[in-house]
């Protein structure tokens, strides 16, 4: 893994960066064609959707619409830019186009769509006519993943009518990263070239989730550290547990950790070897500013970098699509 | 009850209270084939070439060409409403993307309703696909079922 070194780029390049944070990438683009019948037709025949609201309009008025309606998954393709423009873009340079440069220059060749997260806040009929626009919502520090050393860019994407009303947004997550060297990047390739077809990854070891600690995994794929309180005397309290240490109360709420705090202690793990970790591995106990400690890996430092006391941030390894944890790189200290 | 597939013109429509937390939808089986991936990505206008060109997918690292983003979304919408019937409006799309779906292979869908709002009569269902590499998507589909039937 690259990682180690890449961690430590210039802080100018991490400025520069960080500058797109909440900048408009794309402004208010209208689609190329408003809503209608056969390219909403070309879709669910293609996706082999049969729901006859999107094709028979007495179908539809008997569910209380007012006709035909737009399959609701369909929106990011009414504004999509067409053939003639894939295959040649115009001339002319936008918010995109500046980032993708920047992302360039950092090594960061490659793309792959991670996430897409739409919420609708009203269907789409034919004849109405959409816009996008686009913006940055953030941009994460540098990160390993089982494609290879990375950012992801998170985007918000907000759908408008033909009134400018808001109809639908898109979070929309893509992971920018370094091709691997050896074997091309492909979202499950394995560090060495396998025959197909290949295994999956190995994935890291699944947690023992019960009716007491699910509360701390949920959260975390949502990318919330929460800790456990007493609902009775408000004492924290981290491994989760059913009952207060202090008062034997049995109720209890949770509250969100602010993601700062210092190493306690910590360990580096050299062997036995597991396939779903990179080692050496930082294997660290974080004590939070709230009070609580928890075990954790450290990221974007040297091991030998590591120091009891450290000052540190939370971030998020988004494993695998099942498996979301906290863990922790140095927090930013002043430009030298 | 069971939406009825084979007679489009007339398929259940599921409500609200007939719907409870931990009921389990079945399986979806989508035969991943080269021209279902050309077709979608096509009709959702994605005419980028890892979709279509299986030279230039593997010239970009990729073993064969595989689905888009954007089909993905369109097929866990189909599975999830194609259960819950044709009055239910699709309120939230939410997935994450794992291993590609490559042609030859076959993606399986499963699903599961994980909450319910009495409010508002929305419906999670936690989705997922799986193809022979692993979870191809991963996902939460929010839908508002209807109070009753409509006549």
């Amino acid at each position: 893994m690259t990682g180690r070194e890449d961690t430590r780029q210039d802080t100018g390049y991490e400025e520069r960066l960080r500058a797109f944070t909440g900048r408009e990438l794309r402004p208010l683009t209208p689609a190329q064609d408003p809503v209608n019948q056969p390219m909403i037709r070309h879709w669910t025949e293609a996706m082999g959707d049969t729901n006859p609201v999107y094709t028979d309009a007495g179908a539809a008025r008997a569910t209380g619409r007012g006709g035909v309606v737009a399959p609701a998954s369909m929106i990011q393709a009414w504004t999509m830019r067409g053939y003639a423009a894939t295959v040649s873009p115009p001339a002319g340079r936008d918010g995109f186009d500046e980032l993708v440069d920047l992302l360039d220059e950092g090594g960061y060749t490659s793309v792959v769509a991670t996430d897409s997260e739409f919420t609708f806040l009203r269907e789409l009929e034919p004849g109405d006519h959409v816009a996008v626009r686009e913006s940055v919502e953030s941009i994460s520090a540098e990160k390993r993943t089982g494609l290879g050393t990375g950012r992801f860019v998170t985007t918000l994407k907000t759908y408008t009518d033909q009134h400018g009303e808001t109809v639908a947004t898109q979070r929309w997550r893509t992971l920018r990263f370094r091709p691997a060297p050896a074997p091309a990047p492909e979202p499950v390739a394995e560090p060495e070239p396998v025959e197909e077809p290949s295994p999956p990854p190995a994935l890291r070891p699944r947690p023992a989730i019960n009716r007491d600690n699910a509360f701390f995994f949920e959260g975390a794929k949502q990318h919330l550290l929460l800790i456990q309180r007493c609902a009775a005397c408000s004492t924290l309290r981290h491994p989760p547990g059913p009952c207060c240490p202090e008062c034997n109360s049995l109720e209890w709420d949770t509250v969100e950790a602010s993601g700062r705090g210092h190493v306690y202690s910590y360990v580096v793990n050299h062997h036995p070897r597991h396939p779903a970790f990179d080692f050496p591995l930082v294997v660290a106990v974080v004590e939070l500013a709230e009070g609580t400690r928890l075990i954790t890996n450290l990221t974007g430092v040297a091991p030998d970098d590591v120091a009891i006391g450290m000052p540190v941030v939370l971030d998020w390894l988004d494993a695998d699509p099942d498996l979301t944890l906290p863990v922790f790189r140095p927090a930013p200290t002043e430009a030298p | 009850m069971s939406p009825v597939r084979d007679t489009p013109a007339v398929p259940a429509t599921r409500t609200y209270a007939e719907v409870a937390v931990g009921d389990v939808l079945p399986d979806l089986t989508i035969p991943v084939t080269r021209t279902l991936i050309v077709a979608t990505a096509l009709a959702s206008r994605d005419y980028q070439d890892v979709h279509h060109d299986p030279e230039l997918a593997r010239e970009r690292g990729s073993k064969d060409i595989f689905m888009n983003i954007l089909t993905s979304n369109g097929l866990v919408d189909r599975y999830v409403t194609g259960w819950a019937g044709p009055a239910a409006v699709v309120r939230a799309v939410r997935i994450r993307l794992g291993a590609p779906n490559h042609p030859g292979d076959t993606m399986v869908l499963t699903g599961t309703v994980t909450a319910k709002s009495d409010a508002d009569r929305h419906v999670d269902i936690a989705v997922k696909g799986t193809n022979s590499l692993g979870a191809h998507v991963t996902g939460t589909v929010t839908v508002r079922l209807p109070g009753e039937v409509t006549p």
